[in-house]
């Protein structure tokens, strides 16, 4: 193996270097220069996000276990971008001292390596670096999410993260041996060639879609999403609903398209069906909460009901649609949540009529809170309005009219609860509405690259058209 | 650089003025100065656009200007206007810059207001110069969504609930709308058009199969419908405008109702006519009922602004009506309907606050004889009936006598009775407006405190005579503005008219 091979794994290479030279940074600093941690991380987190852009080659390692395209690289800048704004969103809440690390090193070493997991999840070639890949990127979330040891919540969200991952991993291998045992290989394009239409073949692919589904919290595999989404720290909760839901989808639309395209109908199907469920289910549920953390995570297993819309059909262009929606999906959901986090870091405050009145004190907060939550109930001009708009088409341009309908009127409704909080903020009269926050720079850098992200995406048609040209010829 | 643009970027520009304002002087100075922009380069327009045709230009469509947008699903930001969108885009230019000079008032939260009412009128005016359904549907949609914070912060009454109902209803609408402009779109591969398109005027030469058409024709007709008032999904607009601050009822009587009339016509007509012949019937049965059920519905209301609420849902009833004869007379009596109805409701709405906010209150069981005290609003109140219940001479009677004209002159008897039930709302709007004229403005003073009410002040007495000279213009010299429309009506009508003489 040269160097030029290795180079191929540059994203996996840069974030490991990252990850220990923040873990060996706490050990020099002295102890009252921990906080220096967080600007450390911020600048070697940001070049690494820059050298992800830099141009890159295709090919495979390992024989074939480890293999990347223009197309892996993009998903993975798009996994850095969200992390990015994560970890920036973090640092008041790491500040402060509410969290269970006493370094700070730790809790990014933890989401690095979970990420470290998804970049190779998404690079797999074959079975068994796909599921090293989805533990490594699911195990230290569990214990991130019960990271606020004082929390009886956050322990618990913990708890049942990962009794569920660990259930859905045990399917998906089970689905994994199933697939083994019929075609004798664990790589893709080997099971590939020798899919078809089995019984076995199927069961085993049922399987391994409900383990992605337990990951993308698709409805009946969302059971633990709230629960955890409130347990879990704000900045936590954003990572598992944008980055961790992000890498799934991926690697579900590469699998679908790649291993399993020849059993394109019988996908189709499932995934009309709990397309339908997911939206309705999320959005009636989300109705109802009170608890933000609960809200928006209602709201991202309504949201991720759409995404079955772009893969439904196998084609390229909704493929790509797939992968935009994921993008503004980012902006907006971090958006909502960094506004969340900001008021959750400030007053401990959660719950929808704790915002009434918001826009009194907080103008540009509310702002914020508003264009992503529009953002995310796909209102023009923001950017949401192109993602769905785009999924809406290439589910059309298949046929699947019906199913269209039900995604707008589902759209609709979430529209309503959307305008619950706006209404909070902006309409609802209040005494003493929360007071002036001060966030600090980070945050305020974070909320001003999602808002920029939420406006500008959708009219930029290139970003749209350069995802396309790399989705061409997945199949 | 293509005039229609400025319709985008002087709103822009005005938002940005508004947000660096420091007084709340400054605020209105821009918004009126940019709104007044508005104004002149949509009248401007009508004198460009003339000039145009008279020099031999017989496109379809003038001033049209393409740009690629997402070009993997040949989406275009394409632009370009006709003899019916050129006289649109004049009345939202009145109705935008008396809104502005009716707001003057406005104290809380002046900026966003402001900001709120201007990105409103951004999206009406994108609707009417979009030829490609896609930046349509973008506007559409924008245009709706200010409405919910317009209502829900300066509104008064049960605000809450209309502003949410408002917004729910028309996006709802706006799901029905999505999936046929999507049918459209995915049909549009036809012999002649290699590549998927949302394209007006390339949709317009396509010959879709009736089997498409029937589907696809109901959905962008309702989805219209619904902003245009089509019953029985008109609910929100009673609840909704009266809850609405004066600029935005007006507005949104007096311009967002006119975009469901104009999509009707545009793309739910034009674009599916062998479904708009075939399954006409079904809507001129709900648009005869909205027309009737709208005019008695005003007759026993006691709020100001829900009787003309009412009177809008039977006014607007009868552009749809007009417009489902498929009829050139009639079609051409649509386009002055909305534009008559756009002008006379704004100034009803206009007074109505003016009176609400003297008075502060809208029942007419409480009021009367405001002539004496109130001289200046009670003229143009009495002018703004007039209109409304077809005088000769203002701008009402020229539309809805072409529209009972062009409609009778329709051989079959469904339609020839069909008009005469609708013909019907002329006497039942003219007890209406009679009644509230007589309750509300002559007779004796019912209460002591309006004996010390104050009349017009100057940006009230502006905006009021503007709305006027625009409404006795057009009924004093509908000539030109109904050739203007005509002409333009003629490709649609050619493709509508299977059955007519004309």
């Amino acid at each position: 193996m040269t160097l030029e091979n290795l180079l191929l794994m540059r994203h996996e290479l840069v974030l490991s270097v990252t990850a220990l030279v923040v873990l060996l940074s706490e050990l020099i600093l002295s102890k009252d220069d921990t906080k220096k941690v967080i600007p450390l991380l911020v600048f070697l987190f940001l070049i690494n996000t820059v050298i992800g852009f830099l141009p890159a080659k295709s090919g495979e390692l390992f024989g074939g276990m480890y293999r990347t395209t223009g197309l892996i690289i993009l998903m993975k800048n798009i996994l850095n971008i969200g992390v990015f704004i994560v970890f920036i969103q973090s640092a008041g809440w790491l500040k402060s001292n509410v969290t269970g690390f006493e370094n700070m090193g730790g809790y990014f070493f933890i989401l690095i390596s979970s990420l470290i997991g998804m970049d190779f999840m998404i690079s797999s070639g074959d079975f068994l670096m796909f599921y090293i890949g989805l533990e490594l990127a699911t195990i230290p979330l569990a214990a991130l999410v019960a990271s606020e040891k004082l929390k009886e919540k956050s322990s618990e969200a913990g708890v049942k993260l990962i009794l569920n991952a660990a259930l859905s991993s045990g399917i998906l291998l089970f689905g994994i041996s199933l697939l083994y045992g019929t075609t004798g290989s664990v790589y893709f394009y080997k099971v590939a060639q020798g899919f078809y239409y089995n019984t076995l073949q199927v069961l085993a692919f049922m399987f391994i879609f409900t383990g992605i589904a337990f990951k993308i919290s698709i409805v009946p595999f969302h059971l633990w999403t709230a629960d955890v989404y409130e347990g879990a720290p704000v900045n936590v909760t954003s990572f598992l609903s944008v980055v961790s839901k992000a890498s799934a989808v991926f690697i579900l639309v590469i699998l679908l398209f790649t291993v399993f395209h020849s059993i394109i109908d019988v996908w189709n199907d499932i995934l009309y069906y709990t397309a339908v469920l997911t939206m309705t289910i999320g959005n009636l549920f989300a109705i109802r909460q009170q608890n933000l953390k609960r809200f928006l995570a209602f709201s991202s297993i309504a949201q991720a009901g759409f995404i079955p819309l772009g893969i439904i059909g196998g084609t390229t262009l909704g493929f790509s649609s797939v992968i935009y929606f994921l993008l503004i999906y980012l902006f907006s959901n971090l958006g909502a949540f960094g506004v969340v986090a900001a008021v959750s870091n400030a007053t401990g405050k959660e719950n929808m009529n704790d915002y009434d009145g918001f826009y009194q004190t907080n103008k540009a907060l509310s702002l914020v809170m508003m264009l992503s939550l529009f953002s995310l109930a796909g209102i023009p001009p923001v950017a949401g309005f192109f993602g769905k708009f785009f999924l809406f088409t290439s589910a059309a341009r298949e046929g699947y009219f019906l199913l269209v309908f039900i995604a707008v009127v589902n759209a609709t409704i979430s529209l309503y609860y959307y305008l619950l909080v706006v209404k909070a903020m902006f309409i609802n009269k209040n005494e003493n509405p929360i007071q002036k926050i001060s966030s600090d720079g980070y945050m305020k850098a974070s909320l001003i690259l999602c808002t920029l992200g939420i406006i500008l995406i959708g009219f930029a048609g290139y970003i749209f058209e350069f995802i396309n040209s790399l989705t061409f010829g997945v199949k | 650089m293509n005039i229609l643009t400025l319709f985008l970027i002087v709103p822009v520009l005005t938002v940005i003025a508004i947000l660096i304002s420091r007084t709340k002087e400054q605020i209105r100075v821009s918004a009126a100065v940019g709104m007044g922009i508005q104004l002149i380069q949509s009248i401007y327009l009508i004198f460009a656009y003339l000039a145009e045709r008279s020099r031999g230009n017989i496109d379809v469509m003038l001033f049209t200007k393409t740009w690629k947008w997402f070009e993997s699903m040949n989406i275009q930001f394409s632009i370009g206007v006709d003899g019916i969108s050129v006289s649109l885009i004049a009345l939202t230019g009145i109705v935008i810059f008396t809104g502005v000079l009716t707001s003057w008032h406005v104290d809380y939260l002046t900026k966003e207001f402001f900001i709120s009412l201007i990105v409103l009128s951004t999206g009406v005016f994108g609707f009417f110069i979009s030829l490609d359904l896609f930046t349509m549907f973008l506007f559409f949609e924008l245009a709706v969504i200010p409405m919910y914070l317009l209502i829900g912060i300066w509104g008064s009454g049960p605000k809450e609930y209309a502003a949410m109902k408002l917004t729910l209803m028309l996006m709802g609408a706006s799901a029905l709308l999505l999936v046929g402009i999507l049918g459209l779109y995915v049909n549009s591969v036809q012999t002649g058009n290699p590549e998927f398109t949302f394209n007006i005027v390339d949709l317009s030469r396509i010959d879709l199969p009736i089997e498409v058409q029937r589907v696809f024709f109901p959905m962008v007709f309702v989805g219209f419908g619904v902003l245009g008032a089509l019953f029985p999904f008109h609910t929100w607009s009673p609840d909704g405008h009266s809850s609405a601050p004066t600029a935005v009822s007006m507005l949104h009587a007096g311009v967002l109702m006119k975009m469901g009339g104009y999509g009707c016509l545009r793309v739910a007509m034009y674009l599916m006519p062998d479904a708009a012949n075939e399954m006409g019937w079904i809507f001129i049965i709900l648009t005869t009922i909205s027309v009737v059920y709208g005019a008695f519905g005003a007759i026993v209301q006691k709020d100001l602004k829900y009787i003309n609420a009412y009177s809008s849902v039977s006014h607007c009833g009868l552009v749809l009506f007009a417009i489902l004869m498929s009829d050139k007379i009639s079609s051409n009596g649509a386009v002055l309907q909305m534009i008559s109805h756009g002008l006379m409701t704004a100034l009803f709405f206009a007074l109505i606050g003016m009176i609400y906010e003297r008075t502060h209150t809208r029942d007419i069981r409480f009021m009367g004889g405001l002539m004496k005290v109130l001289p200046f609003l009670a003229v143009c109140y009495m002018i703004a009936g007039f209109a409304s219940l077809g005088l000769p001479g203002l701008s009402g009677f020229i539309a809805e006598m072409n529209i009972f004209v062009g409609a009778f002159q329709h051989s079959e008897t469904f339609y020839r009775v069909a008009t005469v039930i609708v013909c019907s709302s002329i006497v039942i709007t003219a007890v209406y407006i009679l009644r509230v004229v007589a309750a509300l403005l002559l007779g004796p003073i019912k209460n002591e405190e309006f004996n010390f009410l104050k009349d017009a002040v100057w940006f009230e007495k502006a905006s009021t005579v503007i709305l006027i000279i625009a409404i006795a213009g057009m009924g004093l010299a509908p000539l030109w503005l109904s050739e203007l429309i005509s002409e333009s009506l003629n490709p649609i009508i050619q493709k509508l008219s299977l059955l007519n003489i004309y």
